[in-house]
């Protein structure tokens, strides 16, 4: 039962109960995203901490800092708002608002638990697409409004990063789109009788890969990386003005980690646990018939995924240094994006060819090998070809008798700018 | 009633964020200004029932072209003074285009007047694309666009054209010979 129902029962047929309900609704998850933000940023620092053989936060609130970062939020917000001189007043201001908005309003379509979503678009993974790629636009606002070389420097690169990142991940999720027979987030769920990571695991990989690089997290954070353009595009910016934009990278973070839950790891529902039951012959779990205990545990379900993938990123921060602006280039348009162009060929083709009415798990195995042997070829070229470079650089110190300088690193890094 | 205090709002947002676009000094800002109309465009087709067409609206206008034209200008003029005056001596030409598009509007208007869901008029022949779009499937849509009996030849000419300006975009930015030695 939804909110809508509920509320029709109580009040009756009235024509304000739909309003009311879609405002409720808008409330509660815009709550639970800010105050979820909270808790992560507690989490990052602890697990990185850990990570770096540290402590991290452990005075304010007790033993584990649990409310270190509610003095944060506190200090931030009591924090002097700067409009720096030459900046564009309106720009400067509207920047961090409308990322925060960004990343907000793709929760819409985020499916908690059975009957527990914003609202079931049928076209609700080209909606999530649509709205993330407005967040390019306000990096770029909060770059060029700050009147600041570093800044606007930090927009560049953004755009070069999050409009080329943009690409294999579109492409990345078309994939489960095939597979599924529809771009809505539920039915993406429903269709999983197989998680679709054991379907498609290269889209899986390069999704992951350029969620990292969409929301500027190491090892893509040339947007703000400190040593080299300072904070990048958010530089000018100071108390809460900069707490949003901090807030929309974690918001956005943990909405990646979600959608990569929903899309390859079947969202709430446990398909893993069902196969296995089925071949004790036993009825599957289904959530969505359990009443408000379905949605409890699809909750529970779904929480545990998402906090999974997003204990995985954090772990990468932890450990990956940070890639330079041609590197990330090349390796998107040179290696992701041809991949995965190819995976969506064989993709389509082989669903076509297998008979529908076939055993799932017997599609599920045929994608699964037809997944292995294109990352076995695109491994065996990439051998080849670095191969070949390396003896080609070889002959040549060798004729030249002194190693080559760096000039080409130099050459193709002046030319990817 | 919703309905119309809606359509109200988003034409003026959309036309006065167009009024902006081609008046405003500061070039940046137009460029603003004309995402503002975009997005207006997509609120219609929300209040249409075409979500897809507003979701490909956002990607392609707001995320897509509007990035470009801003880039474009951070590229080429002076940041921050990027003042230009609005108008050009081609004002003349710009009278006959906008009488041109008036008269175009208003023959299609009448021809569709009054718009009422359930009267035949001549020109609205229902397309399969259009009763894809009011019923939100998205599948349809893609079926119609591969299926001989309705869109496949404007849709594989798409497809050439977009394919050739990709093969001159990459030979435009191709290095010339004389560049690498």
């Amino acid at each position: 039962m939804n909110l809508n129902d509920l509320l029709y029962q109580i009040f009756g047929n009235q024509p304000w109960v739909d309003l009311v309900a879609n405002v409720i609704s808008i409330f509660a998850i815009s709550t639970f995203c800010l105050l979820v933000v909270i808790f992560l940023i507690w989490l990052e620092r602890k697990v990185i901490a850990r990570i770096q053989d540290r402590i991290g936060p452990n005075r304010v609130g007790g033993r584990y800092g649990l409310l270190q970062t509610v003095a944060d939020v506190l200090k931030l917000l009591t924090k002097e708002q700067i409009t720096p001189s030459g900046a564009d007043y309106l720009i400067y201001n509207i920047a961090p608002i409308l990322t925060v908005m960004a990343a907000l309003l793709v929760w819409a379509v985020m499916p908690f638990a059975p009957g527990l979503i914003g609202v079931d678009l049928n076209v609700g993974m080209f909606f999530i697409l649509a709205v993330s790629s407005v967040s390019v636009v306000t990096v770029l606002l909060a770059g060029w409004g700050s009147n600041n070389k570093y800044a606007l420097l930090g927009g560049f690169r953004a755009v070069a990063q999050l409009v080329s990142y943009e690409v294999p991940m579109i492409l990345a999720v078309l994939i489960p789109i095939i597979l599924a027979r529809t771009m809505s987030t539920v039915g993406i769920i429903e269709a999983q009788t197989v998680p679709f990571i054991f379907m498609a695991p290269i889209a899986a990989v390069i999704f992951l890969i350029s969620a990292l690089a969409e929301t500027g997290r190491t090892p893509f954070d040339l947007l703000e990386a400190d040593s080299e353009i300072v904070a990048g595009f958010h530089i000018e910016y100071s108390g809460m003005k900069f707490g949003m934009f901090f807030l929309a990278e974690f918001i956005g973070t943990l909405f990646m980690s979600g959608l990569f839950a929903v899309v390859f790891l079947g969202g709430w529902n446990v398909p893993i646990i069902n196969l296995i039951l089925s071949f004790f012959s036993v009825a599957p779990i289904n959530f969505t018939e359990m009443g408000v205990l379905g949605t409890v545990l699809g909750l529970l379900v779904f929480f545990f995924k998402m906090f999974l993938i997003y204990m995985v990123f954090i772990w990468i921060r932890g450990t990956w240094p940070r890639v330079r602006v041609d590197q990330i280039l090349n390796f998107n348009w040179k290696l992701l994006v041809p991949i995965i162009l190819i995976m969506i060929l064989v993709v389509s083709v082989l669903d076509k060819v297998i008979p529908p009415g076939t055993n799932e798990l017997v599609r599920a195995s045929l994608h699964f090998a037809s997944n292995i042997l294109i990352a076995f070829i695109a491994l065996e070229v990439l051998r080849r070809s670095g191969r070949r470079r390396r003896m080609l650089e070889e002959e040549s110190e060798a004729e030249l008798g002194e190693p080559e300088p760096a000039a080409h690193d130099l050459a193709e890094a002046v030319h990817a700018h | 009633m919703l309905e119309q205090i809606l359509f109200v709002l988003l034409a003026v947002i959309t036309l006065s964020s167009g009024i902006v676009v081609v008046t405003h000094r500061n070039l940046f800002h137009a460029a603003l200004a004309l995402m503002v109309s975009f997005a207006g465009v997509a609120g219609f087709y929300i209040t249409l029932d075409a979500g897809f067409l507003a979701a490909a609206q956002l990607l392609v206008y707001i995320g897509a072209i509007s990035i470009l034209v801003i880039f474009a200008i951070m590229m080429t003029r002076r940041l921050m003074q990027a003042t230009e005056k609005p108008f050009n001596s081609q004002r003349g030409l710009g009278i006959v285009g906008a009488l041109l598009t008036l008269v175009i509007m208003a023959f299609v208007i009448t021809q569709y007047w009054p718009v009422a869901p359930s009267t035949e008029v001549p020109m609205a022949s229902k397309t399969i694309v259009e009763d894809a779009i009011v019923q939100g499937s998205v599948a349809e849509l893609g079926r119609s666009f591969v299926s001989v009996d309705a869109f496949v030849i404007p849709f594989e000419v798409a497809s050439i054209l977009l394919l050739a300006a990709l093969v001159g975009a990459i030979l435009v930015a191709w290095p010339k010979a004389e560049d690498q030695s």
